[in-house]
């Protein structure tokens, strides 16, 4: 038992080490910084979002780490991506995510802290699942990717709308069904009842 | 790239667990919501991470992030459509009072 933890440990140690070798930290250049700075932004933003009392400023933290995100996809020299989650996500879902909360809460309410014993459940299992992915993670080895240069955005578009095996116009045509789904079901869900509403007290104020 | 692909799998694994600390200690439909949304931009890291280190001659992981953020808004938007709806109804948002939807 003891031998096998000792063991563990050790491969974890080197892992490790090597990660940091591979990272070459002595050497700082820019796109490292970048990371961190990123980095930095996303998880300050999302332990934010998830632990702020007021919803709103919640959804102001949920835009930071969208937009932190934005910025990844454009280290990684996936423009296009960048442009999407910008325009979808930090555009598109955090403004009807801010109209829904004015609707439904109002500006100055702040939650009541969550039970100890309901933060405590979550730090245990958040943190037990973080050490665990972390774990194999470190132990795992990537094979060693050549660098290729960034896709052009006519290669982008040739896969969206190509009909060969990497092509994907079928998911292309799926998702759009699905989104007219969606917006229908919404509006349907959505829609005011002819009935008289029912007049129970304002639970959020 | 001269970052090594573990700290992007980190940083995202760590996204990812404190959407699911927030799913945990939350009880507002909206808040919910919002722990949902860091999960799914954690996975579409992954898929994006993977794509680019790995395979950088296909677009996969690419085409499959793309797709989760479409379909992502349009989970969101139902989704706000059910929350405003239960507000109309029993005026509130909370987890708890939403037990009442049952029968």
């Amino acid at each position: 038992m003891m031998e096998t933890i000792q063991s563990f440990m050790t491969a974890m140690m080197n892992s490790v080490s090597e990660i940091f070798a591979s990272a070459d930290l002595t050497r700082p250049t820019w796109s490292k910084w970048i990371f961190m700075a990123l980095a930095g932004v996303i998880l300050l933003g999302s332990v934010l979002t998830v632990t702020s009392r007021r919803i709103l400023r919640a959804a102001t933290f949920l835009f930071f780490t969208l937009l932190a995100t934005a910025g990844l996809y454009l280290l990684l020299e996936y423009e296009f991506l960048a442009a999407v989650q910008l325009t979808v996500y930090a555009g598109g879902i955090l403004v009807v995510i801010v109209f829904s909360i004015l609707l439904t809460s109002h500006i100055s309410y702040r939650f009541d802290p969550p039970p100890v014993w309901r933060v405590l459940g979550g730090l245990v299992a958040a943190g037990s699942g973080l050490l665990l992915t972390i774990c194999v993670l470190v132990l795992t080895v990537f094979p060693k990717g050549v660098a290729a240069p960034a896709p052009d955005m006519q290669q982008v578009g040739n896969a969206l709308l190509g009909q060969d095996v990497h092509g994907y116009v079928l998911p292309f045509e799926v998702i759009s069904i699905l989104l007219l789904a969606c917006m229908i079901g919404a509006i349907v869900v959505a829609r005011k009842s002819r009935e008289p509403e029912a007049s129970q007290p304002d639970k959020t104020e | 790239m001269d970052v090594p692909v573990h700290f992007f799998l980190m940083l995202s694994a760590a996204m990812f667990f404190i959407g699911v600390f927030g799913f945990i200690i939350r009880r507002n439909m909206i808040t919910l919501l919002m722990a949902v949304e860091l999960m799914l931009n954690a996975v579409n890291i992954n898929f994006v991470v993977f794509n680019r280190f790995l395979y950088p001659d296909y677009f996969e992981g690419f085409f499959f992030a793309l797709f989760a953020i479409a379909i992502a808004a349009a989970e969101t938007s139902v989704a706000i459509a059910i929350i405003i709806n239960v507000y109309r109804k029993i005026r509130s948002i909370e987890a708890d009072d939403v037990a009442e939807m049952k029968h």
